[in-house]
């Protein structure tokens, strides 16, 4: 540690204004900060600083996504050596491993393009480097099917760090949730490395599935009626789906981290399961076949419905801001994303399509409940005087 | 004005250049944005419909401008789009003798260039005030401005949406993952909405290397 601060004391005069390196003095406060909180204080103005800066915030959502992307990886030895067949003989670590070597690619080529793409445009304004990427860079691995390529991964991740974020003007701007953009453009640039029943299943050296195995997510397989869906085995996380998805459990160890330290809205989650619990007992109710006749608690442990609800519809930049908006907000992406899911068969998973949109709409409605909130103020004030 | 002003006087040549960046009809004014996004699919259709709206709003500035004496202020806008829409008819019918294959990919949108809104812009704007050959020239310059970035556009959504130019095959074959490559094309390249955001990563482009063009 020590060494670490003596490195950046001793770089520091060379970064410094007018010095040779000045133009590297972005990448070095981002590294600094990161390893260290800032002693800077304000020169005017306030002095009270909350000790969590943005990199802290960060650093608890990327803690909080740990179990869900330790057991994504498992999950992803366990398809494949389950469609060899080889379940019984192969051991615990063997399936991690597998499942690490696999995801370790995805995560790195997210980082390096997304970091580097960052550091370029931070050096480019003149600004600090802008902590968003942090989280978002675990995100985009984690909603990605394991076998899409990396180089699919690579402009992915340009596209949403270039279009989704730094042309509203970077961290803190963004209209949508970057993964999610980068999700989308995968979803609909190459649709084929991004459904199906092929892509879930590292299927490397495998040339025949085992009998009985199949690679379709249980929701592929609620659109053509087969709704048998084992329970435990789905809310542990052993099936097929996105990398960081499939886990339910380990999910809710995520949401329980960010309940607690405060950084994760439990008013949005809550608020989103609502909405799926509701549009799923709905169409219980009208029901007309069998995906609308599946039990309405089991849409939140399959796809990507409780990864939504904790880690993307929570995203403070995009999200709605006022406490009322909050449940509009969740309340409606539990809905759209069940009814989408259900009654579109074009779209299997409608929880990305479903928070985009509400992202879209998240300032329209603030909007109107600060709007009301003035008007409800402005008439007491009348009243009284 | 002087009767002895050369052809292409400093003025005139302006006409010409200044559409192409500093008053570009699509990334400037905005206007003809509807057919950008719709033809720009392959390259071929993109400069066809290029050069037809440059073959229309040239004849049809030069026209309006040798009429706009006796143009009755009133029916002015009529007046201009019956002749508007003449010479879209020709067009048309000029498409669909000789290039009948792009006519069929062009569609309805070659009629469509009635309401394009920088031919009406442009009669308006422009070869009400002026004389002919100005008009001319005015007409010939809005036109590339438009065609440029539909060429630029054209160019980009067909080679990363289907991996060919003008037709030819430019990313190889073998290249695909259907034959065991890598590859695949960009389907998000073939919609419209990526054609918008095209024109979006033009218009930045050209932003940050003219600043002026830049507001508040």
């Amino acid at each position: 540690m020590k060494a670490l601060k003596n490195f950046f004391e001793k770089t520091k005069p060379y970064v410094q204004k007018g010095a040779k390196y000045h133009w590297l003095h972005s990448t070095h406060d981002a590294f600094f900060t990161l390893a260290f909180v800032q002693k800077d204080t304000s020169k005017s103005g306030t002095h009270i600083h909350d000790y969590i800066d943005l990199k802290r915030t960060m650093g608890i959502v990327v803690f909080a996504l740990v179990p869900a992307l330790l057991m994504g990886m498992y999950n992803i030895g366990y398809q494949h050596f389950g469609a060899l067949g080889q379940l019984e003989t192969a051991a615990f670590f063997d399936l991690f491993l597998f499942g690490f070597l696999k995801v370790l690619p995805v995560i790195l080529v997210s980082y390096i393009v997304g970091l580097g793409i960052e550091f370029i445009f931070a050096q480019f304004r003149g600004h600090e480097v802008n902590e968003g990427f942090l989280v978002s860079g675990i995100l985009i691995p984690m909603v990605m099917p394991i076998n899409t390529p990396l180089w699919m991964i690579g402009v992915a991740t340009a596209f949403a760090v270039v279009f989704g974020k730094e042309v509203f003007g970077g961290t803190g701007m963004n209209i949508w949730n970057p993964a999610l953009v980068a999700r989308a453009f995968l979803f609909f640039a190459y649709p084929a490395q991004m459904s199906g029943d092929s892509v879930w299943i590292s299927a490397s050296g495998i040339e025949k599935m085992a009998d009985g195995f199949t690679g379709a997510t249980p929701m592929a397989q609620a659109v053509l009626g087969e709704t048998n869906l084992n329970v435990w085995d789905a809310f542990v996380g052993l099936i097929p789906g996105s990398i960081g998805e499939t886990s339910t459990l380990a999910i809710l160890i995520g949401a329980a981290i960010l309940i607690i330290t405060g950084i994760g809205n439990w008013k949005i989650m809550l608020s989103t399961v609502l909405g799926g619990l509701f549009m799923g007992i709905l169409l219980n109710i009208f029901a007309v076949n069998a995906y609308m006749e599946m039990p309405f608690w089991e849409h939140l442990i399959i796809g990507g419905f409780a990864f939504g609800a904790v880690f993307m519809a929570t995203d403070p930049v995009s999200g709605a801001q006022t406490d009322k908006g909050k449940w509009i907000y969740g309340f409606l992406i539990g809905v759209l994303a069940i009814l989408i899911r259900v009654v579109n068969p074009a779209y299997p998973e409608g929880m990305m399509l479903a928070i985009l949109l509400m992202n879209t709409f998240a300032p329209l409605i603030d909007h109107y409940i600060i709007q009301g909130n003035i008007k409800r103020r402005l008439k007491r004030v009348q009243q009284s005087a | 004005m002087s009767d002895k002003e050369p052809l292409f006087s400093k003025k005139n040549l302006k006409l010409l250049s200044d559409p192409l960046d500093s008053s570009n009809p699509i990334t400037v004014q905005v206007l003809g944005i509807c057919s950008a996004l719709a033809v720009t699919a392959q390259l071929k259709p993109s400069v066809v419909m290029s050069l037809s709206v440059m073959a229309v709003l040239a004849f049809a500035n030069v026209i309006i401008s040798l009429l706009r004496n006796t143009i009755p202020n009133r029916i002015r806008i009529i007046v201009q789009l019956v002749v508007i829409a003449a010479l879209v008819i020709l067009v048309d019918q000029v498409l669909k003798a000789f290039v009948y294959d792009v006519s069929k990919q062009l569609s309805v949108f070659v009629g469509l260039i009635i309401t394009n809104c920088i031919i009406m812009g442009r009669l308006e704007a422009f070869a009400l005030g002026n004389k002919p050959w100005p008009s001319f020239l005015d007409g010939i310059g809005n036109a590339a401005g438009y065609g440029a970035i539909l060429v630029i556009v054209g160019f980009f959504r067909e080679l990363f949406g289907s991996g060919t130019l003008w037709g030819f095959r430019i990313i190889p074959e073998s290249w695909y993952i259907e034959n065991g490559g890598f590859y695949a094309n960009n389907g998000m390249m073939i919609l419209p909405p990526m054609a918008l955001i095209t024109v979006g990563a033009i218009i930045w482009v050209q932003r940050s290397r003219n600043r002026k063009l830049i507001e508040d």
